[in-house]
């Protein structure tokens, strides 16, 4: 297997691999709290955030686990790691900075099921990535996560303004708008090699 | 749940209702939009989305059993985490298997097998019904979503075999002279696909609903 460099990673991440338009990763907050830009965009924040400590400790506990057989396991691990590091963030976020922490509210503890955190920790596993080629695809699968919920927050606000056939309102059309996004970034493919 | 379910009913009665929720009524992919990840993903083939649907029912089934079996001992302040970790261990089982049935499938579908873990519907059967109910109905009732999961990850992946490869089940619709529409198997072509059928959905609950007030009188049923 051909080591892909750290710029390819990024490069891919953000734009042709991007976690939602590309991998379908992390669709339940891009469908749902993308109202309007100044929700999506801290979310978008906070998720890159712990998508970093998600592959981090998913790093750290695939060097426990592999030498001692224990991969079945992993998902088990992943999982209850992930749901601790959220509970720390929140935390955190909510002794440093109260007003951030009313302002994401519910979101912030379901980050724990977002398939992005998940995926993240489970395609650096599965790509075999060393340690600085998966901290680059978390931060770059992040900022994409984060590009794509502001892109599509944005259109919807303009959407809102406009006279949209009633049946068509709600996910029909987000999903619409959704697909017409992610043939754009396909116009990416082979930017990052 | 509230919706269904007169009390007067027998027993076997309320069970098929339970079943048939999930299926037309509440169908999880095209009324309540959960578990949205492995629906666009792999439903690039119509084989692709049955053997996700099949994976998806049973840990459905098998968490909502065990969650319901367990629901008198479970702290409610760790109720999520243990939730989680139940389905988890259900997800390995299906991982584990469908690589010993078919390594190619397995390939196939990668790691959304195992991101069915963060599948909200799973979870939100736990939460919503299982932890409220005896074994036997949260079992029907999950068995009834993953079943209306599997129909409705079928009819987006159909749709995009179709259209994107001009095959439906690996056999030929069309002939050597069909060109296919490669844009369907991509991506954007899930979004497109699956916007679509929301479309047709709400047109025709519109229609119904126009039709519902047009006979006006009892207005009895009327879909939400």
């Amino acid at each position: 297997m051909v080591r892909e460099s750290l710029g390819q990673i990024l490069v891919t991440t953000i734009l042709s691999g991007n976690f939602v338009l590309a991998m379908f990763l992390g669709m339940c907050p891009f469908l749902g709290v993308t109202h309007s830009v100044s929700v999506a965009f801290p979310l978008g924040l906070a998720t890159t955030f712990v998508i970093a400590i998600a592959s981090l400790s998913a790093f750290l506990l695939n060097m426990v686990l592999g030498p001692l057989h224990l991969e079945f396991l992993r998902l088990i691990c992943y999982i209850v790691v992930i749901a601790a590091a959220v509970q720390l963030v929140e935390m955190f976020v909510k002794k440093n900075s109260p007003s951030l922490f009313r302002a994401l509210g519910i979101y912030l503890p379901l980050i724990t099921t977002n398939c992005a955190v998940l995926g993240v920790a489970l395609f650096q596993t599965a790509r075999d990535y060393d340690f600085f080629q998966a901290i680059t695809f978390a931060l770059g699968g992040g900022a994409g996560f984060t590009l794509a919920l502001t892109l599509l927050a944005s259109v919807r606000e303009r959407v809102n303004l406009s006279d949209v056939p009633s049946v068509l309102k709600g996910t029909a059309m987000t999903l619409m708008l959704a697909g017409v996004l992610s043939l754009a970034f396909m116009g990416f493919a082979g930017i990052g090699g | 749940m509230s919706a269904n379910s007169p009390v007067s009913s027998p027993a076997a009665l309320r069970n098929m209702q339970e079943f048939m929720e999930g299926i037309w009524e509440r169908n999880p992919v095209f009324v309540m939009v959960l578990g949205m990840c492995p629906t666009m993903a792999v439903t690039v083939s119509a084989m692709n989305s049955i053997s996700m649907g099949l994976a998806t029912t049973f840990v459905l089934a098998a968490s909502c059993w065990l969650v319901s079996v367990m629901r008198h001992m479970i702290p409610k302040e760790v109720r999520i985490a243990t939730y989680i970790v139940i389905i988890a261990t259900f997800v390995t089982v299906v991982e584990y298997a469908i690589q010993a049935i078919s390594l190619e499938m397995s390939e196939a579908l990668g790691a959304y097998i195992e991101l069915i873990v963060a599948n909200c519907l799973v979870l939100g059967r736990a939460e919503a019904h299982a932890a409220k109910n005896p074994p036997m109905p949260a079992m029907l009732n999950a068995t009834g979503m993953g079943l209306g999961f599997t129909v409705g990850l079928t009819m987006i992946g159909g749709v995009r075999e179709i259209l994107g490869n001009g095959t439906l089940l690996g056999i030929s619709l069309f002939g050597p002279n069909f060109q296919p529409w490669v844009v369907m198997v991509l991506p954007p072509g899930g979004f497109f696909v699956m916007g679509s059928w929301l479309l047709l959905f709400a047109i025709y609950r519109a229609r119904k609903d126009r039709n519902n007030a047009a006979l006006a009188a009892q207005g009895a049923s009327h879909g939400a």
